[in-house]
C-alpha cells in the first residue's frame, strides 16, 4: 500500500483521525507520518491548553491585565506572554515571579496549592528552622501578654541568637 | 556497560515477574527534578544547557545509589540507538528526537534510568516488574536523597518541587502502571473503564508514553494530580484504581471463559498460528497477536509456548531492536520479513 497523502513511498504508519465525528483511517509512509504528527502537536499541544488556562485567569482591569503580560523574570527573561504562549515556565525563580497568576492555575490544575510531600534534605533543615523561630516569637508573644517578663526577655534573646546565625 | 549489552538483558518491564503479574505489566516511578536558579532545557541556550549536563554528570557518576549506571550523551548515539533505548522504556520519545545537550543514565539491571535535559534538568525512574509501586518509590527515593545532598533543587514550601511545565510541580512525581487487559477490551467495557479512570484525574496512555495510542490491549495508567497529596498517597490512590481494574480484568477473563470459550480458544490459537507461520509481519500486528498468545498462556490455554518467549518477542520484535540484532540499518519493508523469521524462530 502507498502512502495516502504522498503516494510515493510505501504506507507503514497507521492512523485512525476522527474529524467531525467521520472516523477516517489514514495510511502513512514514515516521513508524512512526522509532518503530520508535528502539525497535530501544534493543534492539540498540551501547551495550547495551559496557555488557554493561563488565559482564563483574566486579571480585572485592562492595565493589570498588561502589567501580566509585561511581567518578566529577572533570572531568566521569561515574559508571563511567553509563558502563555509556550505553557512552559523559564526557571524556578518565575514561580515567584509570576506567583499571583501561577496560584489560581496550579490551583485548578491540581486542586490544591499546598506541598505536603518530600523536601530536599536541605530544604528541610531550613525550613526547621523558620519554624523554631516562629514557634519562640509565638511563646514571646504569650509570655508578654501573661506578664512573665522573665520568660519574655529569655524568649527575645533567643530569637536574636538565632536570627543572628540565620544572617551568618 | 556498552548499549548492546542491553539486548542479552531482559528489561525489567518484560520479566514477567512480580505481584499480578497477569495482568500488571510494569509499574513506575518517575521524579522531576530542576537545578535551583538554572534557566529549564527548553529555555536555555546550548552553554546554559551544557553547564547544568555537567553539574549533574559529575554529580550522577558520584552518588552511591547510581554506582552501577553508565552514562549516555545523546549526541554520541545514533538514530537506532536512541530509538532502541525509547522501546526499552528508558527513555521517552520526547528526549530522543529532540537535539541539544541531553544525556541518558542507565543502570545495569534497567531499573533505573535518569534522563538529563528532558523538559527538566533531571527526570529519574525506577521501573519494577508487575504491580509493585511502592517499591520503585523506595528505591528512587534514595536515589533523590542522593541527589539532592549533591545538587541544589528548585523548591518552594508551599508549591513543592518546581518544574518546567506547573502541571508536574509539587511532588514532580508521576506513578505509571503498565496493564494489559485483553478481555476488557474484546468485551466492550473498556471503553467505560477509561471514561471512569478520566473522571477520576487519571491518564491513559498507550505502550509508549504520552501522545501514542494503546496497542496490543496495553495501557498505562498514571497520576495527574501532582500537588497538594503527598507522594504516599498519590501512590495508595494508584494502587487503589489498579487493584479495581484488576478485578474487573479479571471478571471480563471468567465471563469470556465461561460465556465464549470456544471464540476465545479461536481467536487465541489463530493468533499463534499467524505467529507461527507468517512470513512478513508489520510491529504493530505482532504487538496485537502477541497479546492473545500472551492471554493464552495466562488462561492456560496453549501449551508448550514459552511464558519468557512471548514477553522476550514483545520487545526484540520492535524496529530498532531488529535493527541492532541485524547489527545494520534497515527498511521497514525488510524489517517485516526479519520480523516474521525471528518469531517462527523463537515460537519453533
Amino acid at each position: 500500500m502507498l502512502c495516502n497523502l504522498c503516494g510515493k513511498n510505501p504506507a507503514t504508519v497507521h492512523l485512525t483521525e476522527i474529524l467531525d465525528e467521520q472516523m477516517n483511517e489514514l495510511h502513512l509512509c514514515e516521513e508524512c507520518a512526522r509532518h503530520k504528527s508535528a502539525a497535530m502537536e501544534q493543534q492539540f499541544g498540551l501547551s495550547d491548553l495551559l496557555a488557554g488556562m493561563a488565559e482564563f485567569d483574566k486579571p480585572e482591569t485592562a492595565k493589570e491585565k498588561e502589567g501580566a503580560v509585561i511581567l518578566k523574570c529577572q533570572n531568566c527573561g521569561l515574559t508571563y506572554a511567553d509563558f502563555k504562549k509556550i505553557g512552559r515556565l523559564g526557571c524556578g525563580e518565575c514561580y515567584n515571579t509570576f506567583k499571583k497568576y501561577l496560584s489560581p492555575l496550579l490551583k485548578r490544575i491540581h486542586g490544591s496549592i499546598q506541598h505536603t510531600g518530600k523536601s530536599p534534605l536541605k530544604v528541610t533543615k531550613v525550613l526547621k528552622k523558620k519554624i523554631d523561630a516562629q514557634e519562640l516569637r509565638n511563646r514571646l508573644q504569650r509570655a508578654v501578654e501573661s506578664e512573665a517578663f522573665e520568660e519574655a526577655a529569655r524568649l527575645r534573646d533567643q530569637i536574636k541568637e538565632l536570627e543572628k546565625k540565620e544572617q551568618i | 556497560m556498552q548499549l548492546n549489552d542491553l539486548l542479552n538483558h531482559t528489561s525489567e518491564w518484560l520479566k514477567g515477574s512480580g505481584p499480578n503479574s497477569d495482568i500488571v505489566i510494569s509499574s513506575r516511578i518517575r521524579l522531576a527534578r530542576n537545578l535551583d536558579k538554572l534557566i529549564f532545557p527548553h529555555w536555555a541556550d546550548s552553554v546554559q544547557s551544557q553547564a547544568a549536563l555537567d553539574t549533574i554528570k559529575e554529580c550522577v557518576l558520584k552518588v552511591d545509589s547510581l554506582k552501577h549506571a553508565t552514562f549516555f550523551k545523546l549526541s554520541e548515539l545514533d538514530s537506532v540507538d536512541k530509538q532502541f533505548l525509547v522501546e526499552r522504556h528508558l527513555m521517552s520519545l520526547d528526549h530522543a528526537q529532540k537535539s541539544g545537550d541531553k544525556a541518558v543514565v542507565v543502570d545495569n539491571e534497567e531499573v533505573i534510568s535518569v534522563m538529563i535535559n528532558e523538559e527538566d534538568h533531571i527526570r529519574m525512574q525506577v521501573m519494577q516488574s508487575g504491580f509493585n509501586l511502592f517499591e520503585a518509590w523506595d528505591i528512587i527515593k534514595k536515589i533523590d536523597d542522593d541527589l539532592a545532598r549533591e545538587l541544589n533543587f528548585a523548591f518552594l514550601p508551599d508549591w513543592g518541587y518546581l518544574t518546567a511545565c506547573p502541571t508536574n510541580a509539587g511532588t514532580g512525581m508521576r506513578g505509571s502502571v503498565m496493564l494489559h487487559l485483553p478481555a476488557l477490551v474484546m468485551s466492550r467495557a473498556i471503553d467505560r473503564v477509561l471514561a471512569a479512570i478520566a473522571k477520576l484525574s487519571f491518564t491513559t496512555r498507550g505502550l509508549y508514553g504520552e501522545g501514542t495510542q494503546a496497542m496490543g490491549n496495553f495501557f498505562q495508567i498514571s497520576n495527574q494530580i501532582s500537588l497538594g497529596p503527598s507522594e504516599d498517597e498519590i501512590i495508595e490512590s494508584i494502587n487503589g484504581l489498579i487493584r479495581q481494574i484488576i478485578e474487573q480484568e479479571n471478571q471480563a477473563r471468567q465471563a469470556l471463559l465461561s460465556k465464549n470459550r470456544p471464540l476465545l480458544e479461536d481467536r487465541i490459537n489463530r493468533s499463534l498460528g499467524i505467529l507461527k507461520s507468517a512470513r512478513i509481519i508489520t510491529s504493530q500486528e505482532t504487538i496485537e497477536l502477541l497479546s492473545m498468545v500472551r492471554l493464552g498462556s495466562d488462561l492456560d490455554m496453549i501449551k508448550g509456548v514459552n511464558r519468557r518467549a512471548i514477553n522476550e518477542l514483545f520487545i526484540i520484535t520492535q524496529p530498532a531492536h531488529l535493527q541492532k540484532i541485524e547489527n545494520k540499518k534497515i527498511s521497514a519493508e525488510e524489517r517485516d520479513l526479519k520480523r516474521a523469521e525471528l518469531i517462527r524462530d523463537k515460537l519453533k
